[in-house]
């Protein structure tokens, strides 16, 4: 029996197999967000993009970089289509709900909203990459040519329910992280008394840092500070 | 002290159950809450209705029998207590208080209060023991185990499989239990043997089972009443990723 529960298949059809999933491609995506955060807060140096676009085409065009977007690409999928298996067993798991639950008493809001968080971030998802990343590759696919991300970022943020959805986005990135970064260490096993507090205040600074660079950016450009 | 309780009553696993109001009256404050269902169902029984049932057993403590979801918290708002160590002074006079079964697709519903929680004993019974030579008892001393590991062992071992990890957590999630049960022998020589094994079939049990995954809300922490810790569930997740795929 021992042998045959160590293939693979089991490993990931397993509960424990799908959070080390879970747990491995949210870190990855973490990592992901330090880079993207650090590119676009290049719009900062406030030179009419020429810092910024210098740095959006070597994203764009490095074989390095556009051979790990495909890993990239793979990690958002895998993430969110394990999170939605994940999601069907647990409600599978309780078929009639309790007529009253003071769940706040033992548990954080967010620590158990973390489906709908990431759905609502699903949707940012398709919001935003149908802004610029669709456009940007279709055009480089079709014409052979970047588009001019700057002046699209400048021009959509004109629009003041464009900018609210990307940081009602940054929101849910924030409460979706806030729990996130640090269950991803706990469902990989790492759990220690020696640096629990370590990934507690890394966990909470990122998770506040991160979306907040994020929603200043559509904010500057909304009220002309960055042109 | 009176109270207006609402309580679940279902006459079996397949009936179609609803919550029933009763108003009780006359309770002492240093009654437990589950003397104050013994109460309450004397006057059930005199009025020739139906008493509620429900699981209870030492009333110490200790057994985990007793089950009930009370006022939306497992084994109701005492922290670090079973439902017999809940007493009617922590609610306020007049209170409306729900009771509820613990609410899993692994835990039928028997009737009204009593859940069939044999899923855990499943559990036990794939992974959760170890093999003992027969033949003279060794001398105790053969074994040495470092403090720090025999008290954290301990700790697990405290676990009385009373369910109310599974009852408190969003998923239904056994991982609590279950990670309590692998650390008490993944801790200890005498787990040694079965180590990688035990992790495997307990948790694929605890997977057939029906039970969800586990979210690390802390809510199982939170409300269980011999306080186990969730370092277990990272541990038991080391042991599984281990079993699957670092052992031999």
């Amino acid at each position: 029996m021992a042998t045959a529960a160590k293939s693979n298949s089991v490993f990931f059809k397993s509960s424990i197999g799908k959070k080390v999933v879970m747990g491995l491609t949210g870190l990855f995506l973490i990592s992901f967000l330090i880079i993207h955060a650090t590119i676009n807060a290049m719009i900062f140096y406030n030179d009419g993009g020429v810092t910024f676009s210098h740095w959006g085409h070597f994203m764009g065009t490095n074989p390095i970089i556009r051979t790990l977007e495909i890993g990239l690409v793979a990690g958002f999928i895998l993430h969110i289509v394990d999170g939605l298996m994940l999601w069907k067993q647990n409600h599978d798991a309780r078929p009639t709900k309790y007529a009253y639950s003071n769940a706040n008493a033992n548990s954080k809001w967010y620590s158990r909203s973390m489906g709908l968080l990431g759905t609502l971030l699903l949707i940012f998802l398709v919001i935003h990459t149908s802004h610029f990343w669709i456009p940007n590759r279709a055009n480089q696919f079709i014409h052979g040519e970047e588009l001019n991300l700057y002046q699209m970022m400048l021009d959509i943020f004109q629009v003041w329910y464009i900018v609210l959805i990307y940081v009602l986005g940054c929101v849910s990135l924030f409460w979706h992280l806030l729990h996130g970064f640090k269950s991803a260490f706990q469902s990989l096993g790492l759990n220690h008394t020696k640096y629990n507090k370590t990934i507690d205040i890394v966990g909470t600074a990122f998770s506040i840092v991160v979306p907040l660079l994020f929603a200043s950016m559509p904010l500057v450009i909304f009220f002309g500070l960055i042109r | 002290m009176k109270f207006k309780l609402k309580v679940w009553r279902q006459a079996n696993q397949n009936a179609q159950g609803k919550l029933v109001d009763y108003d009780i009256d006359g309770i002492n404050a240093d009654m437990s809450f589950l003397e104050m269902v013994d109460v309450l169902n004397d006057k059930l029984i005199k009025k020739g209705e139906d008493p509620i049932a429900f699981d209870h057993d030492c009333r110490e403590g200790i057994c985990g029998m007793c089950s009930m979801y009370i006022s939306g918290r497992a084994h109701g708002p005492q922290h670090a207590a079973t439902t017999c160590q809940l007493y009617m002074r922590k609610f306020k006079d007049g209170d409306t208080i729900y009771v509820e079964p613990w609410r899993a697709r692994a835990f039928p519903i028997v009737k009204d209060l009593a859940v069939d929680r044999g899923a855990f004993d499943r559990i036990i019974a794939a992974g959760g023991f170890v093999s003992v030579n027969t033949g003279q008892a060794q001398d105790a001393n053969n074994l040495p185990v470092e403090k720090a590991f025999a008290e954290k062992a301990m700790d697990a071992a405290a676990c009385i499989g009373c369910g109310a990890c599974v009852a408190a957590c969003k998923n239904a999630s056994a991982m609590l239990f279950v990670s309590a049960k692998v650390s008490q022998m993944a801790l200890l020589p005498q787990g040694q043997p079965e180590r990688t094994r035990r992790a495997l079939a307990m948790v694929a049990q605890m997977d057939a089972e029906g039970f969800g995954n586990c979210t690390n809300t802390g809510a199982c922490e939170a409300e269980c009443p011999k306080e186990i810790s969730l370092t277990n569930i990272a541990r038991l997740n080391r042991e599984y990723i281990n079993a699957s795929v670092i052992a031999e």
